[in-house]
């Protein structure tokens, strides 16, 4: 077994997720391994590589009859296998927070933006109300709500697609943690909003020394905003690079994902197609 | 002006509005372009720019409030009849939601033929199968045994299948992977090419639209905000703020400046 790192906030090792199928079981994800510091690392891959549910073994949330299993998986030191469900609930939420794709799914509808916010803060102690509404507005406002006093009021459907995500990341971050994990934060935004919620977590990054692990399918937004890239193929890390050097890339299927992308200039011809190749799987 | 070809589509001060008083929202507000025949004009725009709902009111599926939509410099009726589906077809965004899920790919591609009384299906069928590049071994299965790519080939063969002149699509690549959505634009290309078919584009991704049209408005609001003509975008050549501001936002993330 390989030892952690030394700065590593989260140590992963022989990471897999099992489901069992009509057809046998099923591996999501195949033993991998890696460590986060406070960086930012993203995950790349196509649907089916296992990049959202690596996310989610983390944090303990794949849910049965999904099996998750690992020789080491650490955060700060704190052994998260078969930790019980409260000593769990202290990390998650606490000191390592998700956000995940689609605010209108993942907000809950029927309760105000404000009282979301405040059961994040409550989860832990009874901060005084007057205390938790001045950090709910102080946090909105990092996340450059102009308006935060009437979205702490409104519910979920009263606010557009772009405010839904940032109210999201204002609910994961008010606790502080100290490691997000953020699983296709932006893909359901417009660019233009997509670039603020990055220029948004990219800040939080810098300022709190947060550790963030970015899974998305986008490789050229990936490769412009994190520091690294593990890039996955059917449940396996194929490749794993300096994000400014992606270009470099080694693995056929890292660099058939970034060339089979449409460039403004590139012309009309065909574009090259990835040729998968058996001998991926078992990279 | 006289000796200009007749645009296959040509749409004039195109105005949707929907809802009334105080509802009223003008979705799209007098919007106008003309795509000549066997030429590929891409319509791009973020969320709410009305791009979509331009596609929706040419096939009658939006109040038109004011305008006029030409198709080989003939209006439109109120009704769109069944000469015009045999002309237009669309094909949509979600190949999940598309494809009806307990029909299979025989039916699916029957149902047009069927209505439209063609005889000869069988040929039609196994025709359109192949010209999106289907094994026939799909015809009797049905969507849910079939991968995002390929339900979308399904909805190109479906829409293929009265062999019209004219294919609206709407984002018809957003919701693949990256290397699937590289594989159904070049089949798209192909058959534009082989079938001289003309595409009106619908896309928010800029580098797709560039990639896949001649000539392309760039909508925000419900308005046009610029028309740009080949090259325009390769050589930026552009000129108005948002356009630019969208080309930067397509080429990713920068970091400010002194930031590490």
């Amino acid at each position: 077994m390989t030892q952690a790192h030394g700065d590593a906030l989260l140590s992963v090792r022989d990471l897999s997720v099992t489901f069992d199928t009509r057809r046998g079981p099923f591996q999501a994800v195949r033993g991998i391994s890696f460590d986060v510091g406070r960086e930012r690392v993203g995950i790349v891959g196509e649907s089916g590589s296992g990049k959202s549910m690596t996310g989610r073994a983390i944090l303990g949330l794949v849910r049965a009859p999904g099996r998750v299993a690992a020789s080491c998986l650490t955060f700060d030191g704190i052994d998260m296998r078969n930790l019980p469900e409260r000593q769990m609930r202290r990390i998650r939420g606490q000191r390592v927070s998700m956000v995940m794709q689609d605010p209108r799914y993942s907000l809950n509808p029927v309760m105000t933006v404000g009282r979301q916010i405040a059961e994040a803060l409550r989860v832990h102690g009874r901060p005084p109300r007057d205390e938790i509404r001045r950090r709910s507005l102080d946090m909105l406002n990092e996340v450059q709500i102009r308006d935060p006093e009437r979205v702490l009021k409104a519910y979920p459907h009263e606010l557009s697609g772009g405010m839904g995500q940032r109210v999201m990341i204002a609910m994961m971050l008010v606790t502080e943690p100290e490691l997000l994990i953020a699983d296709e934060p932006t893909s359901a935004l417009d660019v233009t909003v997509q670039l603020e919620v990055l220029r948004i977590l990219d800040d939080l990054v810098r300022r709190r020394g947060m550790g963030l692990i970015f899974i998305s399918h986008d490789l050229r937004l990936v490769s412009t905003f994190c520091d690294r890239v593990l890039v996955m193929y059917r449940g396996r890390i194929v490749e794993e690079i300096e994000a400014r050097r992606l270009h470099e890339a080694k693995h056929p299927y890292t660099q058939g994902l970034l060339n089979c992308l449409p460039r403004i200039g590139g012309g009309h011809g065909d574009l090259p197609t990835l040729q998968r190749q058996q001998a991926w799987k078992d990279a | 002006m006289t000796d200009a070809p007749v645009p296959r589509i040509e749409v004039r001060d195109l105005t949707v509005v929907f809802g009334e008083d105080e509802r009223r929202v003008v979705a799209v507000d007098a919007v106008s372009f003309r795509v000549e025949p066997g030429a590929s004009f891409g319509l791009v725009g973020e969320s709410g720019s009305g791009k979509s709902t331009v596609l929706r009111a040419i096939c009658g599926l939006s109040p038109v409030a004011g305008g006029q939509i030409l198709i080989d410099g003939k209006p439109l009726d109120l009704r769109r009849d069944r000469a015009f589906t045999r002309q237009v077809q669309m094909v949509f965004q979600d190949p999940y939601g598309s494809l009806h899920p307990r029909h299979t790919i025989d039916r699916i591609l029957s149902e047009p033929l069927a209505i439209h009384g063609f005889r000869d299906r069988e040929t039609r069928i196994t025709g359109a199968l192949a010209d999106v590049g289907l094994d026939p071994a799909f015809r009797f299965r049905l969507p849910h045994q079939l991968s995002g790519g390929q339900r979308q080939r399904v909805a190109i063969a479906r829409a293929l299948i009265l062999e019209p002149t004219i294919l609206l699509l709407d984002e018809p690549t957003s919701a693949l992977d990256a290397s699937i959505q590289a594989e159904i634009l070049n089949l798209l290309s192909r058959l534009r090419r082989e079938k001289n078919l003309t595409y009106l584009f619908v896309s928010h991704d800029l580098a797709v639209i560039d990639h896949m049209c001649d000539r392309l408005l760039v909508m925000k609001g419900g308005r046009a905000v610029e028309e740009l003509t080949e090259g325009a975008l390769s050589h930026r050549r552009v000129e108005s703020d948002y356009t630019r501001a969208l080309m930067k936002a397509s080429e990713g993330f920068v970091r400010p400046a002194g930031a590490a």
